[in-house]
């Protein structure tokens, strides 16, 4: 008995040392470990409540031009895909900014929005962001701005709205809607369409969409319908709060979510990529403890049977 | 002696009765991994433009992979209709169609419709159905089954179960029992 | 014509005795199997292999239902329609994914356990062949099985390793292309090594699985002090009753007991992982879509090929491809590099103890270094890995032969 304990000690031990050296320690070389900023965007300074009334007026004057707000009922100017040809990626809608970015972040961005999004690197040799600094704002007008547009954004808002805010207008997402015969789309929720024409002629319009984006971003970025398994959630916490840590040189900007709005998206790539984890958490708990009542009633029969053998 | 073997042999009962349980739940398991999948039967509905159909000439759509036929009748196809074939009637726009799931109800083949004769013919076996899909020559043992519908103005909704559906269905008449098709 | 017994009952014992000597083969096979008594629990891993196995070809089949073996459809087939549609999908493709990773760790215990014990020598010799040719089949199978999701290490391990088969040096690149069936991996590619995964690698492991059965049946088990066991004197005295004084045991229900008992504390660890900790075994890199024109920063192959790959490595193309096809075959010579005539544990066998170690904490090294990325004081431990490897066996012989009869 002490003999076997000790053969099963040897065998545990070899195990876990390839175990560890395999997996903890080599991918620990392998990668670097970036600390995550928590969403406090402690480099960036603080921002004072505004008054929203004026900042409704800057916004109608300054932004509509190129942004739609669902919430206002102004629409876009121009549709998604002539956006993307102008500005390679349509310029967001603003109901929903207010709700998911971190207010401190919406102020830095409105007055120098590559600088903010750390995306400054892609614009050299003449070339600028698509969207236009406000730094000759004054401060006050800036932050009455962020007050106007958390006035405006949802109490609640859903995963999925967190997700095509943030992320939607880059990132396609084919998996999301599938078993509806739909998928998230840079310009859109594909429908499910009768005529297959009509399919095509919309899967035309995303392919010219892309190709803009590709222009614009230097590469097509990525669908990201199972990134939470391809990635896992410290890699997103820390590459989305700040791209350049984790993949340095990127085109992706930093997008500002702020903690609440980090979980919001977080939980949606979840729900598109890994749908099964809470029955998969849930299930292992009884599959144990049936392996466990199984180990115990084998442990007594063999007890029985070797009685006799010893 | 003999405790220790009775006891052996419980033992022993008692794992195979845990195997076994683990057995029928794994069973289980298997038998969830074939049903069919959730895109499957989110199938959806179907929408069909009726404003321009031609009388007396069948039309087909797809629904939940089958064929649907959709016939508009003429004024003399409804003066010669039963009192069944009329309980069968989908009126969208005032007018009387035929709709219903394009498999014989014997072995599932697509019957043809003979627009002379306004009745289907079952190439596979000889079966034959009257102009509002009742079976009217062995080997069809039912009508052609109607699926649920929905109208809205001209447009037929395949898929979804609108209060017509629901009236023929109370009555009896959608085909999944016998009807006479001179009644 | 043989005997028949007019009376039996259709069904019965003795009809089935009449007809395919059903008596013989229970007792051949299992109630008089005799099984030495002297082992431990080590001796259960044939069982737990067995196990595996079979957990790997009913998770398979579900899998095979829903997989597309085309490479517009694989990825999704796999990570959509099997992870989150089919009913327990994600469970079939955890406990499948696991599983092949887990068989890899028995497989090393197992022939560790048979190196230790001398299970190799006199009379076992082709239980050791026929267990490292399923070694071979069960890498072959679990390479083809990888390639299936098309993932980015799908496509760049297909990539690397039809690569070796350019001969370094030799060039033969028509033959990397005609293994491929294309010039890069693509859909001829995935296709036949689906028909390798699914249908003739599942068929050649199944018939070598029965040869080592066969092999083993004869010269009998080994035990844990090699002691050599006349099974007729002992057979006598456990049918009349000694069972505690006889040094056999029967293979049903005795020594199966004790293996049901292993494997449920096996399960206990298994389906943990399965639900809770997999990454090891579904690594994150194979869930980017394959991509032809980008390789992912570091691929490397599952841990069970990492001290093969880590041998290959170090050395120029040439000479890394002859250590590496040395790697492979040298195990399978192990009975014939053996020149002492102990069938005894390691721990009697003076240097060939050392030698074990050294073999084994050589390969756990080799492992490491083959998943770390090569550079500085990796590749230098590496090499010298490799060739402590090399070196290990070309001593064996050596100090065997040095052992004193025992």
């Amino acid at each position: 008995m002490m003999r076997e304990l000790k053969i099963l000690a040897v065998v545990v031990f070899f195990t876990l040392v390839i175990y560890w050296g395999v997996e903890p320690y080599a991918h620990s070389q392998m990668h670097a470990h970036v600390e995550s900023g928590n969403f406090e965007y402690k480099d960036l300074p603080e921002v004072a409540k505004g008054d929203v009334a004026k900042g409704k007026e800057l916004v109608m004057s300054n932004c509509t031009a190129c942004h739609s707000i669902d919430a206002e009922n102004m629409p876009a100017p121009m549709d998604a895909l002539t956006s993307s040809a102008s500005y390679g990626v349509n310029p967001p809608d603003l109901s929903n900014m207010g709700a998911i970015l971190d207010a401190k972040y919406l102020a830095a961005f409105i007055a120098d929005p590559a600088k903010a999004a750390k995306v400054s690197h892609k614009f050299t040799d003449g070339k600028s962001h698509p969207m236009p600094s406000y730094n000759w704002m004054p401060k006050e007008d800036i932050e009455s701005i962020v007050s106007y547009l958390q006035s405006i954004a949802p109490k609640e808002i859903t995963p999925k709205e967190a997700f095509t805010t943030a992320c939607g207008r880059c990132h396609a997402a084919r998996y999301d809607g599938k078993v509806l015969g739909k998928k998230w789309t840079q310009i859109g929720d594909k429908p499910k369409f009768k005529y297959e024409k009509d399919s095509l002629a919309y899967d035309i319009k995303v392919i010219e969409y892309q190709d803009n984006l590709k222009k614009y971003m230097g590469k097509l970025p990525p669908d990201l319908s199972i990134i939470i398994r391809a990635r896992g959630h410290h890699f997103l916490e820390t590459f989305i709060e700040n791209p350049q840590s984790q993949l340095h040189g990127t085109a992706m900007p930093a997008v500002g979510l702020s903690e609440e709005g980090f979980e919001k998206v977080m939980q949606h790539l979840e729900n598109i990529g890994d749908p099964s984890k809470p029955t998969r958490d849930s299930l292992g708990v009884w599959f144990l403890l049936y392996t466990v009542i199984f180990a115990i009633l084998a442990y007594l029969w063999k007890q029985s049977v070797w009685r006799k053998l010893h | 002696m003999s405790d220790n073997v009775n006891r052996r042999d419980a033992m022993g009962m008692a794992l195979g009765a845990c195997a076994a349980v683990g057995g029928v739940y794994s069973l289980v398991g298997m038998k969830k991994a074939w049903d069919p999948l959730p895109s499957v039967k989110a199938a959806g509905s179907t929408v069909v433009e009726t404003s321009n159909l031609e009388e007396n000439v069948i039309i087909t759509e797809k629904w939940r992979g089958k064929p649907v036929f959709i016939l508009r009748k003429t004024a003399e196809m409804v003066a010669k209709s039963s009192s069944n074939d009329k309980a069968r009637d989908v009126i969208i726009d005032g007018k009387a169609h035929l709709v219903c799931v394009g498999l014989c109800t014997h072995l599932g083949c697509i019957p043809a419709y003979r627009k002379d004769k306004k009745d289907f013919l079952c190439a596979c076996h000889g079966a034959e159905y009257d102009a509002s899909a009742i079976n009217t020559k062995a080997p069809a043992p039912l009508p052609m089954l109607i699926p649920p519908f929905k109208i809205d103005g001209t447009k037929l909704i395949l898929g979804e179960a609108g209060p017509e559906y629901e009236k023929m269905k109370a009555a009896g008449v959608l085909g999944s029992t016998p009807l006479d098709p001179k009644a | 014509m043989a005997h028949f017994d007019e009376n039996a009952k259709p069904f019965s014992e003795q009809w089935l005795d009449d007809r395919i000597g059903i008596r013989t083969l229970t007792r051949v096979l299992s109630t008089e199997y005799w099984i030495p008594k002297n082992i431990n629990f080590l001796w259960a891993m044939g069982m737990l292999l067995a196990i595996t196995f079979g957990m790997l070809l009913i998770s398979g089949i579900f899998l095979l239902m829903y997989y597309k073996p085309d490479t517009a459809l694989a990825f999704d087939s796999v990570n959509y329609t099997i992870m989150q549609e089919v009913g327990f999908g994600w469970l079939f493709r955890h406990i499948h994914g696991v599983a092949a990773s887990v068989v890899f760790l028995l497989i090393y215990i197992h022939m560790f356990t048979g190196i230790y014990y001398g299970s190799y020598k006199k009379g076992r010799e082709m239980i050791w062949i026929s267990g490292m040719l399923l070694f071979v089949t069960f890498s072959a199978e679990a390479f083809s099985g990888y390639m299936l999701p098309w993932g980015q290490m799908s496509y760049w391990a297909g990539m690397v390793i039809t690569n070796l088969f350019s001969m370094g040096s030799l060039e033969l690149n028509g033959v990397v292309e005609w293994i491929r069936g294309d010039y890069v991996p693509g859909d001829a590619f995935l296709s036949r090594f689906f028909m390798l995964h699914v249908l003739l690698m599942p068929l050649i492991i199944i018939a070598i699985i029965v040869v080592h059965f066969g092999t083993l049946r004869i010269p009998h088990v080994n035990n844990q002090e090699g002691e050599e066991i006349d099974f007729d004197i002992e057979a006598e005295k456990y049918l009349s009753g000694d069972t505690k004084n006889a040094k056999i045991i029967r293979f049903q229900w005795d020594f199966l007991a004790k293996d049901f008992m292993v494997l449920g504390f096996f399960l206990i660890l298994f389906f943990y992982l399965v639900f809770y900790h997999y990454d090891f075994a579904m690594d994150p890199v194979n869930f980017d879509p394959a991509d032809g024109l980008k390789t992912p920063p570091h691929i490397y192959p599952e841990w069970y090929f990492l001290w093969s790959y880590e041998i290959l490595r170090p050395f120029s193309k040439d000479i890394g491809l002859i250590a590496f096809a040395f790697a492979q075959v040298i195990f399978v010579l192990l009975p014939f590099l053996d020149r002492s005539p102990n069938t005894i544990p390691a721990h009697k066998r003076g240097l060939f103890f050392v030698w074990f170690w050294a073999l084994l904490i050589d390969m756990i090294i080799l492992s490491v270094m083959g998943k770390v990325p090569p550079e500085g004081s990796f590749n230098t431990i590496g090499l010298y890995s490799a060739l402590t490897f090399i070196g290990l066996w070309v001593i064996l012989p050596i100090i065997t032969k040095m052992e004193k009869k025992k």
